[in-house]
């Protein structure tokens, strides 16, 4: 069964054996508003939690996507060069950003659960 | 991911950016611009006096008509770009929201003992833009109806006294209503009554704008770009090309003459990266000038900007690159506006 964490800049990474596939959340969606275009890490690259990973582009701004875990990018999501707009429609699930091989497990300890994150939402109102 | 802070002025409704956009462009949409500055200046010598501060032939502007000016400083930039309606015995300016202070402190120590000058704090600004805003605004203000684009009339409404202007900052047809504070919200109330009306942010504000080539002051121009440069020569009445007699005469002049270094332009990029303020435009080789104003057109369906490049690159359909956090992207000059504007002008 696949586990997901979240990060407090609103990212989530879902975990299946030892890759992480990430996004971000529907909340970060809605306070962007309509994306209209992602920039992806290049397959192979290396990323370090924490650091920038991704840019959202929405109509009103451009923003950092960081990474929630250290590891090389195995795959990215092609479908949001020509689809951006799957972010908002579908921010846990077909728009998704990147998938990265797990360099250190251990480093997810510090991301919230599912309840934890959405209290962390909550109180953000 | 940083979430979106200073939500203070509404950037956008519900519906979001590009529904409240397209919708405007469609049919029609409320904007509360009230943060824009508004003064009216009474006297004989009103015009006159306005006149030695801004490009305009305010002078020959009849009773009922609106022009669009330009503050300028004495090194020919422009302090700010502004709306100047002519009631008859009195004009009324209309500022940018972040200029204000700085103008009417302009205009009263220049030619505030020539004219008098009353700053409005306590009016209200609503616009309504889009095709279908005629006939909304219509239904409460009959007559507004046979008004023609850059006119000015005053209506009541109920127990309101409005004064509308047939104009606006998205290139579609619509008003500008200027109503005391304490009727502001009865009168969005009346306009929102009708079905087509939708609310709009300054998100949408901004989209429609620069898809109409209109410029935003602090980006597009500010002290240090001049008229000429800034695409707005067509701001400067004949009788001032003539005579002068505004701040920075010589310099803009002269560079309406001569031709200037450098000219505003529309640029539409291909792909889906927007550009944004302050990315630097290339010929593929050198830098030749950057992006003033940037971000994706709902209308034209892709990333579009403005900017100032060299003289030698303004011509339409010449290619040049945007770099984006560090990467080119191409893109193409082309005539602004880049959506056709859709004024109430009279047809022959």
């Amino acid at each position: 069964m696949a586990h997901v964490r979240y990060t407090p800049e609103h990212e989530w990474i879902r975990i299946d054996a030892d890759v992480g596939t990430v996004g971000i959340t529907d909340f970060a969606q809605q306070q962007l508003g309509d994306i209209v275009f992602v920039e992806l890490p290049a397959v192979g690259s290396q990323l370090r939690a924490g650091a920038e990973a991704a840019v959202v582009e929405s109509v009103k701004a451009a923003s950092e996507v960081y990474a929630p875990a250290s590891g090389e990018v195995v795959e990215v999501n092609e479908a949001l060069a020509e689809g951006p707009e799957n972010v908002n429609a579908d921010a846990l699930g077909g728009g998704w950003f990147f998938k990265v091989r797990l360099a250190d497990p251990g480093e997810l300890e510090g991301l919230m659960e599912q309840s934890a994150y959405k209290e962390y939402v909550a109180g953000l109102g | 991911m940083v979430p979106f802070a200073g939500y203070d002025m509404p950037l956008q409704f519900r519906q979001g950016i590009i529904a409240e956009h397209l919708h405007t462009r469609t049919r029609a949409s409320l904007f509360d611009v009230s943060h824009m500055g508004q003064a009216i200046l009474r006297g004989d010598g009103a015009a006159e006096a306005l006149e030695s501060l801004v490009v305009a032939d305010l002078q020959g502007m009849l009773a009922g008509t609106v022009r669009y000016t330009l503050l300028t400083n004495e090194q020919g930039g422009i302090i700010d770009d502004l709306m100047v309606i002519h009631g008859g015995y009195y004009l009324v300016i209309v500022v940018n929201a972040a200029r204000k202070e700085a103008d009417f402190a302009h205009i009263i120590e220049r030619i505030g003992d020539r004219c008098d000058i009353e700053i409005w704090h306590d009016r209200a600004l609503l616009a309504i833009q889009g095709p279908e805003a005629v006939k909304v605004f219509a239904q409460l203000a009959p007559a507004s109806r046979h008004m023609l684009f850059m006119t000015a009339e005053n209506f009541k409404i109920g127990p309101m006294i409005c004064g509308a202007t047939r104009s606006g900052y998205t290139g579609e047809d619509g008003f500008e209503i200027t109503v005391p504070a304490e009727h502001a919200a009865a009168l969005a109330d009346l306009l929102l009554e009708d079905s087509r009306v939708s609310m709009a942010g300054l998100g949408a504000r901004d989209s429609l704008r620069l898809e109409a080539g209109l410029c935003l002051y602090g980006h597009d121009i500010d002290e240090t770009t001049t008229p000429i440069e800034a695409g707005l020569t067509w701001t400067i009445g004949k009788r001032r090309r003539a005579t002068g007699g505004f701040p920075g005469a010589d310099i803009i002049l002269r560079q309406m003459a001569e031709g200037p270094l450098r000219r505003r332009v529309g640029i539409r990029l291909e792909g889906k990266v927007p550009a944004r303020a302050g990315a630097e435009i290339t010929d593929r080789r050198w830098t030749i000038g950057s992006v003033t104003s940037g971000g994706y057109g709902p209308s034209v369906g892709g990333p579009i900007a403005m900017g100032y490049v060299d003289t030698d690159f303004a011509k339409p359909e010449t290619e040049v690159e945007v770099l984006v956090r560090g990467k080119a992207y191409p893109g193409r000059v082309v005539k602004l506006p880049f959506v056709p504007h859709r004024y109430a002008k009279m047809t022959p």
